[in-house]
This record gives C-alpha cells, sequence and structure tokens, in this order.
C-alpha cells in the first residue's frame, strides 16, 4: 500500500486557531447593518385549536416592525423527508405540543422582541392530549393531527425466515420488555438563522446553524414559493449538530420572510429552553424482544416490536424506524427474524435525528436482552455474542452487503481490554464490568438526491481551493475533505483552503447526517483532486519524456514514482503550465453518488442502505454507590471498525465524544 | 416600559469601550452586542454551560450572568485578549494540538478558565484541573483531550521549560 504524507496523520482542523481564539464565526457573531431581531411566539398548551390571536398590544410597542401568525402564511408544509412533510413554520388552526410556534415578532432589539412576543395573547379552546405512544394508538385517543389514524404516521414490519419454526426449535424462548427515554442532543450553539433579502433580484440568502444546506434550500423555496435558486444558504461554523440541526426550522422560514417583507435583515436566536423543548430529541421508545435462543446461546429467532414516541410532528420518522429496524439485523446473524415499528404521534416535544438514529433504542433492549439470556442459560455473555456475531460476506436477511466486518474482533478486544475474564461477576458488589455491541452505516444511500461533488482549483501559485457542500458541524469534515484533496495534489495541507457549505457558491451535498460526510463528500474532493492530478500528470509527463502513469507527486513536486530524483516542483511546473498557453487555474471536477443497486426506500422494498457499514463493541467498568445508587464510571473503551482513519485524531474526537454522550443517555 | 440607559465604561482587553447599556444588561449582552467582541459565547443565558466565561479581575466569571454595570470598575479579559500579536497563547497551541475542540462553540469559555487556573497554579493536578473546568460544558469532545490538553501545558510549566 502507497505510503500516505497528510492522510492518515493526526492533523489539527484547518480552522482550530480560528475557533480557539474566538475568531471563528457562528451564525449568531453575525451582525448586518439594519439587522432586526425575532422572537417566536410559542404555544402554552399541549394540544388545542387556536381561536383567535390578538397582536394588537405587541404591535403598539415601540420598536417592533413586524408581526406573523400561521394565517398569513402560505399553507405549504416542509420537512426533512420529502413523503413525510407535516410542519408549517407557524401553527395554522391547531397547536399540537408546549412551544409549538403559534406567531413570530420583529423588533429593533433582542429585548422589544421579547417584550412583544409576551405581549401576543393567544386563546386556545384546549384538546385532550395524548403522552404516550402506547395510549395514542389506542382506539378513540385524541388524534394530533386529524387525518392520521391512531397517530401512527410511519410503520414498518420485516420478517425474514421463519419466525414460528424458529422459536419451535429453540430450547428457550425469553420475552423482556424495555423503554428507552427522551434524550437531547444540547449542541453548545443554540439554533439560529440570519437572513436577508435583496428586493431588486428577489435573492434571498439565510446564514443559518444547518447539517443540511442543500436540503433546506429546497424546503425555504418550497415554503417561500420562490424557486430554488433564489435562495442561497451560507453555513458559517455550527456548534455541534448530533442530528439535531438535520431539520429546518420556524427561525430559518421567519427569518426570509421577515427579510422580504421589511427589507431588512433578520436574526432570530433560540434559547436554551428553546433548544431542549422545541427543536428535538431522541425517540423515546417502548421496546419488547422476543428471543429464542439453543442451549449454547445460539439465537434461532428474534422479534421486535418498538412503538417509538414521535412526538408532535414526522421529522425523519419513516427514515427513523426504518434504520431501527434494518440495524436490528446487524452486529448479530439471525436467520428467523421479525421487526414490526411504529412511529407514534404525542403532544410532546418532536423526535428527529440523533447520533446513531434509531439504533441505539432497540440495540439497547436486544444487547441487554443477551445479558439477561446469557445469565439465566449459564453461557458466558461475549461468547454468546462471539458465537452470534455476523461476519463480512454472510447473507443479510435484507440484502446489506457486508464487504468488510470487524465485529468479532471488537468483541473480543474490548473483552480483553475491560478485563472480562478477570472481573465479570468477580469484582466486590456495587462494582462490575459490561460491554455491548452495535453497527451502523458510512452514509445512507438509500434516498435520492444523496449524491455530493466538489471543485478543486490549482491555482498558479500552488495555492488549492476546494469548494465542497459539505457541511462541518465542528466534527471536522472540511479538515479531512483538505487532507484528502492534499493527498492527491502532492502538496502540505497549509497549501489547500476550502469554502464549504455555501449553496451560492459550492456544489450540492447531501449534509451532514448518517455517519456519510467522509465517504461522500470525501470521495467527490478526491474525485476532483484526481482531475487536477491528471492534467498536472498529462503536462508535466510531455515535459520530462515518461508517460503519465509513471508519475507521482507529494511535497510540492511532481516526479517519476520509478526515480524520485527525477521531477520537476510544482511552482515550476505550474510556470511552465502557464506559458504553454494551458488555462489557469487547473480546475477539476468530481461527483460521488452511492452505489445506485439501492432502492429508494426500504420502508417497503429491502436492499443495501449504505455503502459501507462500521462495527463496534464498547465496555464499561462501573461502580455503584450503594447508598445513593449514583454510578461512577471507573473505566470506558471502545473497540471500534471504523476502516481506514483519514485523521486518527478527528476519529478518537468522535468517539470521545459520543462515549461522553451516551454515558449521558444512560446514566442521566 | 422602556427601560433607562446609560453610558457605561467598560475596560476590556486593555481598551476602554463606551456602551449604552440598561441597568439589566448582562456583560456578556455589552461584551456581544454592544462591543462586538463575539468571542465570548451565549450557550445558555442562565449560568449553567460555562461558554460565556471571562475573566474579571483575573477571576474566571459567567459574564451571561453578571451585570455589566458590575464591570465598570473591572479590567476585563476575554479571549480577543488571549492571543494578542497573533500568536496562540502555550494553552491555546495545547488545545490545537490536543484535538482539544471540534465545534469551537465551548473553547473559548475554555480557555478561560483554564488560563485562569494556570496563572493560580502553574502545575495543577489532573483532578485540578478536571474540578476546575467542571463548570464549562462541551459536547463534542467528551472533555478527555481538553484535559490532557491543560495537562500537558502544565507538565511543561513543572519542567521549567518555557
Amino acid at each position: 500500500m502507497k505510503t500516505m504524507n497528510v492522510v492518515g496523520r493526526r492533523v489539527p482542523m484547518h480552522d482550530a486557531a480560528a475557533k480557539i481564539t474566538g475568531q471563528a464565526q457562528f451564525t449568531d457573531d453575525l451582525t448586518l447593518p439594519g439587522m432586526l431581531f425575532g422572537k417566536m411566539v410559542r404555544s402554552t398548551v399541549p394540544h388545542a385549536r387556536i381561536v383567535s390571536i390578538d397582536t394588537s398590544a405587541a404591535r403598539a410597542l415601540p420598536g417592533v416592525k413586524g408581526i406573523l401568525t400561521g394565517q398569513d402564511i402560505p399553507d405549504r408544509v416542509y420537512g426533512i423527508v420529502p413523503k413525510a412533510k407535516d410542519e408549517h413554520a407557524l401553527a395554522r388552526d391547531k397547536v399540537r405540543y408546549i412551544g409549538d410556534e403559534v406567531a413570530a415578532v420583529v423588533a429593533v432589539d433582542q429585548e422589544t422582541a421579547d417584550e412583544a412576543a409576551r405581549l401576543v395573547i393567544v386563546l386556545y379552546d384546549e384538546l385532550p392530549a395524548v403522552f404516550d405512544p402506547l395510549d395514542a394508538i389506542k382506539e378513540g385517543a385524541p388524534l394530533v393531527h386529524d387525518h392520521v389514524p391512531n397517530n401512527t404516521s410511519a410503520q414498518i414490519r420485516k420478517e425474514f425466515g421463519d419466525l414460528a419454526r424458529g422459536f419451535a426449535e429453540s430450547d428457550y424462548v425469553f420475552e423482556d420488555s424495555f423503554y428507552s427515554q427522551a434524550v437531547n442532543h444540547a449542541p453548545m450553539e443554540p439554533h439560529a438563522a440570519l437572513a436577508s433579502y435583496d428586493a431588486l433580484n428577489g435573492d434571498f440568502t439565510i446564514w443559518t446553524a444547518t447539517q443540511i444546506p442543500y436540503f433546506l434550500k429546497r424546503n425555504l423555496a418550497t415554503t417561500m414559493g420562490v424557486p430554488e435558486n433564489k435562495v442561497r444558504v451560507i453555513k458559517p461554523k455550527v456548534g455541534g449538530g448530533f442530528g439535531q440541526k438535520i431539520d429546518m426550522y420556524s427561525k430559518d422560514f421567519c427569518a426570509c420572510w421577515f427579510a422580504r417583507e421589511l427589507g431588512r435583515p433578520v436574526k432570530f436566536v433560540y434559547d436554551r429552553e428553546e433548544v431542549f423543548q422545541c427543536t428535538r430529541q431522541r425517540h423515546p421508545m417502548y421496546i419488547t424482544v422476543k428471543t429464542g435462543v439453543d442451549k449454547e446461546g445460539k439465537i434461532l429467532a428474534q422479534e421486535i416490536v418498538a412503538h417509538a414516541d414521535g412526538g408532535a410532528y414526522n421529522s425523519t420518522a419513516p427514515l427513523m424506524i426504518t434504520l431501527s429496524c434494518f440495524f436490528v439485523m446487524i452486529p448479530y446473524r439471525i436467520e428467523n427474524l421479525v421487526y414490526e415499528g411504529y412511529h407514534v404521534y404525542t403532544n410532546k416535544p418532536v423526535g428527529g435525528a440523533m447520533r446513531g438514529h434509531g439504533i441505539p433504542q432497540p440495540r439497547f433492549a436486544i444487547e441487554r436482552q443477551i445479558d439477561l439470556i446469557a445469565e439465566r442459560i449459564g453461557v458466558d455473555a461475549v461468547e454468546m455474542r462471539l458465537k452470534n456475531a455476523i461476519h463480512a460476506h454472510d447473507e443479510h436477511p435484507a440484502g446489506f452487503i457486508i464487504n468488510t466486518c470487524g465485529f468479532a474482533e471488537s468483541v473480543q478486544t474490548a473483552a480483553d481490554a475491560i478485563g472480562w475474564e478477570e472481573k465479570r461477576g468477580k469484582l466486590p458488589f456495587g462494582r462490575g464490568v459490561g460491554l455491548a455491541g452495535a453497527a451502523f452505516p458510512s452514509g445512507v444511500a438509500n434516498m435520492n438526491n444523496l449524491a455530493s461533488a466538489s471543485v478543486v482549483q490549482l491555482m498558479r501559485e500552488g495555492r488549492v481551493n476546494v469548494l465542497s457542500g459539505a457541511a462541518d458541524i465542528g466534527q471536522g469534515a472540511e479538515t479531512v475533505i483538505c487532507q484528502i484533496v492534499a493527498e492527491q495534489v502532492g502538496v502540505p495541507m497549509e497549501d489547500v483552503h476550502i469554502t464549504a457549505a455555501d449553496t451560492g457558491l459550492c456544489p450540492l451535498d447531501a449534509g451532514t447526517f448518517g455517519s456519510g460526510v467522509t465517504v461522500r463528500a470525501g470521495n467527490a474532493a478526491m474525485a476532483a483532486a484526481n482531475d487536477v492530478r491528471a492534467q498536472l500528470f498529462d503536462f508535466v509527463a510531455g515535459e520530462l519524456d515518461v508517460t503519465p502513469d509513471e508519475l507521482d507527486a507529494a511535497d510540492r513536486r511532481v516526479f517519476v514514482r520509478a526515480e524520485p530524483g527525477r521531477g520537476i516542483s510544482l511552482s515550476d511546473a505550474l510556470h511552465q503550465y502557464q506559458y504553454s498557453g494551458r488555462p489557469l487555474p487547473i480546475v477539476g471536477r468530481g461527483s460521488w453518488v452511492p452505489p445506485s443497486t439501492s432502492p429508494t426506500t426500504l420502508l417497503t422494498e429491502n436492499g443495501n442502505l449504505s455503502p459501507n457499514y462500521s462495527f463496534m463493541t464498547q465496555a464499561a467498568e462501573v461502580d455503584i454507590d450503594l447508598e445513593t445508587g449514583k454510578v461512577r464510571v471507573v473505566k470506558m473503551l471502545t473497540a471500534h471498525d471504523c476502516g481506514q482513519p483519514i485523521n486518527p485524531m478527528l476519529v478518537e474526537g468522535q468517539l470521545e465524544g459520543s462515549i461522553m454522550g451516551g454515558m449521558g443517555q444512560a446514566l442521566y | 416600559m422602556a427601560t433607562e440607559r446609560r453610558i457605561l465604561q467598560l475596560n476590556v482587553n486593555g481598551d476602554d469601550y463606551e456602551v449604552v447599556c440598561a441597568s439589566n444588561t448582562t456583560l456578556l449582552e455589552a461584551l456581544r452586542e454592544k462591543a462586538l467582541l463575539t468571542g465570548t459565547k451565549r450557550g445558555c443565558d442562565l449560568g449553567a454551560c460555562g461558554a460565556c466565561t471571562v475573566l474579571m479581575d483575573g477571576e474566571a466569571i459567567l459574564s451571561c450572568v453578571t451585570l455589566a454595570v458590575d464591570a465598570v470598575d473591572s479590567e476585563i479579559r476575554t479571549i480577543e485578549g488571549i492571543s494578542e500579536g497573533g500568536e496562540l497563547s502555550p494553552l491555546q497551541q495545547s488545545f490545537v494540538d490536543h484535538g482539544a475542540l471540534q465545534c469551537g462553540f465551548c473553547s473559548p469559555g475554555f480557555v478561560m478558565s483554564a488560563t485562569e487556573l494556570l496563572a493560580e497554579n502553574p502545575s495543577p493536578t489532573r483532578a485540578e484541573i478536571q474540578r476546575r473546568l467542571a463548570g464549562n460544558l462541551c459536547r463534542c469532545t467528551g472533555y478527555v483531550k481538553i484535559v490532557e490538553a491543560v495537562e500537558a501545558v502544565a507538565a511543561t510549566a513543572e519542567g521549567g521549560a518555557a
């Protein structure tokens, strides 16, 4: 394998200095001349018809510039999943949870906007509300959306093998029920948007804290009733997302609406309470797992029934429940399997994508049950996991193509590292070790428009400019893309400059979700860099009297691979390139789409969801205070089959960060 | 209901700023919205997350729960005052080298808290670092690399090297 100079190195983030000095600009750090400030008026009741909205007192407040209610805006719904759109920026006739947007106010400063929002009087006709998905599916339960029977907005049922036969052949069958609670992503940066409008050309520009600039552009264009090319979405630095910034929010729509109506830039920033209550959360889920095993712990059949509490709107509902379903089929190989899942509306905060997206809930239930079963039948829980582990090239019931799989190794590595043999069941009362396995896609592929594209420009002075649609939300996507480009063009990182996630300048990208940015945008950038490389080599080959495929590039030099002393500096090459009459900069283009064999929806079909899969086992040693019940994590480790790390330091950062997030979910 | 406003003089990073503030204007608002020093972040506005940490007469405080009027006779130091002259402080460089930041939103607050700690105690133990940074929240890094970054600077101080 070729030695690499930049890829695989522990390179600091390209924007680390800007961030650590406070110069990095997040949406709320931006100020435009004449900027106005917005505030949402939110529902104070969980379920009600809106009788009237009295804005007169708010309008009379000096400094108030505009007030908008649901009756003032077009009846156009939005949502991240095209077939599941069910949200209006402002409630039109009914509110569905405490925090639902009822009106928006804009004023000369934030204090005035806040005060005006308090002065808006909303009269509600309260309706019976429902707060639990198991209640919400009952006959006669209040309907959160009048047209959705049983409050069930998405459902999936997949059956593989012969479940009845599997249970009949089992030595033991166990059924256990679990509940996984709501979790908030709590990114450090509250959600914000700043919009401006060019009245002459009808162009909107919005700077917004988002993970999905291009999906947002489409949703904004649709709801504002303008062509997509009239909306330019720019993602400044984003202070964490973890899935919560995958959705369009009212602030995005309202900032654009008021910018056009008032002819002045408008900024909306949610406060921390709004982030917790009115954005997204990990779906609470009821899960029942029925598992049949033989005496050695081999799983012969498994049936899973899940009810997700979706809250008041869909967000990613069909995708979430699909992921939840398909990922019970890895990392274990189970021949006879049924998954039945429901996404259920309730009058609660909205569920959405969050790190793992629908998968940690059933995974928690299944892993917990494996431990219970191992104990009940007297089998070691690590051995049971190894016995059932899926391996590379194993047939996956729903058609996943698993080319590489380090799951079994991850179980063994984690078990050894935590001291499973010596410690499991052998530590003093109140102290113990445990582990659990999981699998995740790297780049969801089963929806349309998931292409990524990139442009790379090699400038006369050797500077490399990258245009990418990738949305870096703090994970380091831009850095990884720069590393890939630097490697292919043969220059150090410092020569590579990236402009990303500006829909007006940068080519299409799917966005940041499904652990897929490096796969999608990274491959697109590599293709664009290789295009530059090919044009450069084509020219240099003539100068050196060799063929292009004999050449290589590194350290700002192009040289003959077999004879590294024979070469030319990049600077000289570009000089000669220019004087040979060729056009500069050298521009490369590249795009990447997931393999096209995938069906467009796995809700009703089967197929390969992702171009790659990752596998992992996490192990912990914990100590429980026997008086207070407080759990102290003594040690936590993860063994993760992550493929080729482009930047090991960033990979560690992702793993350490998600360990901490998982601890938050497990312990609090 | 218009609140009475007056002009306050704030000394921030050695510079004087005249800012128009109401009696309930917080120091965070004065810094971000009046002085346009946006390196100090608003994460919660409740004194819970530490993103707004600044130094007031050398002491790390939460600017979102400090009134601007109470900062008038003090020397305020913000993240913009840490890397003057375009040079990263050794602590900032350590954060960069250790990958102790991801999204960067909490980073200014962490730098301020750790700067205060190192000024008081150039070679704190791991436990002392963890205790002092307990008021700063980070949702990206899992804290491991942040503690390592501060520890590395502390170890340098201990060894007597620059």
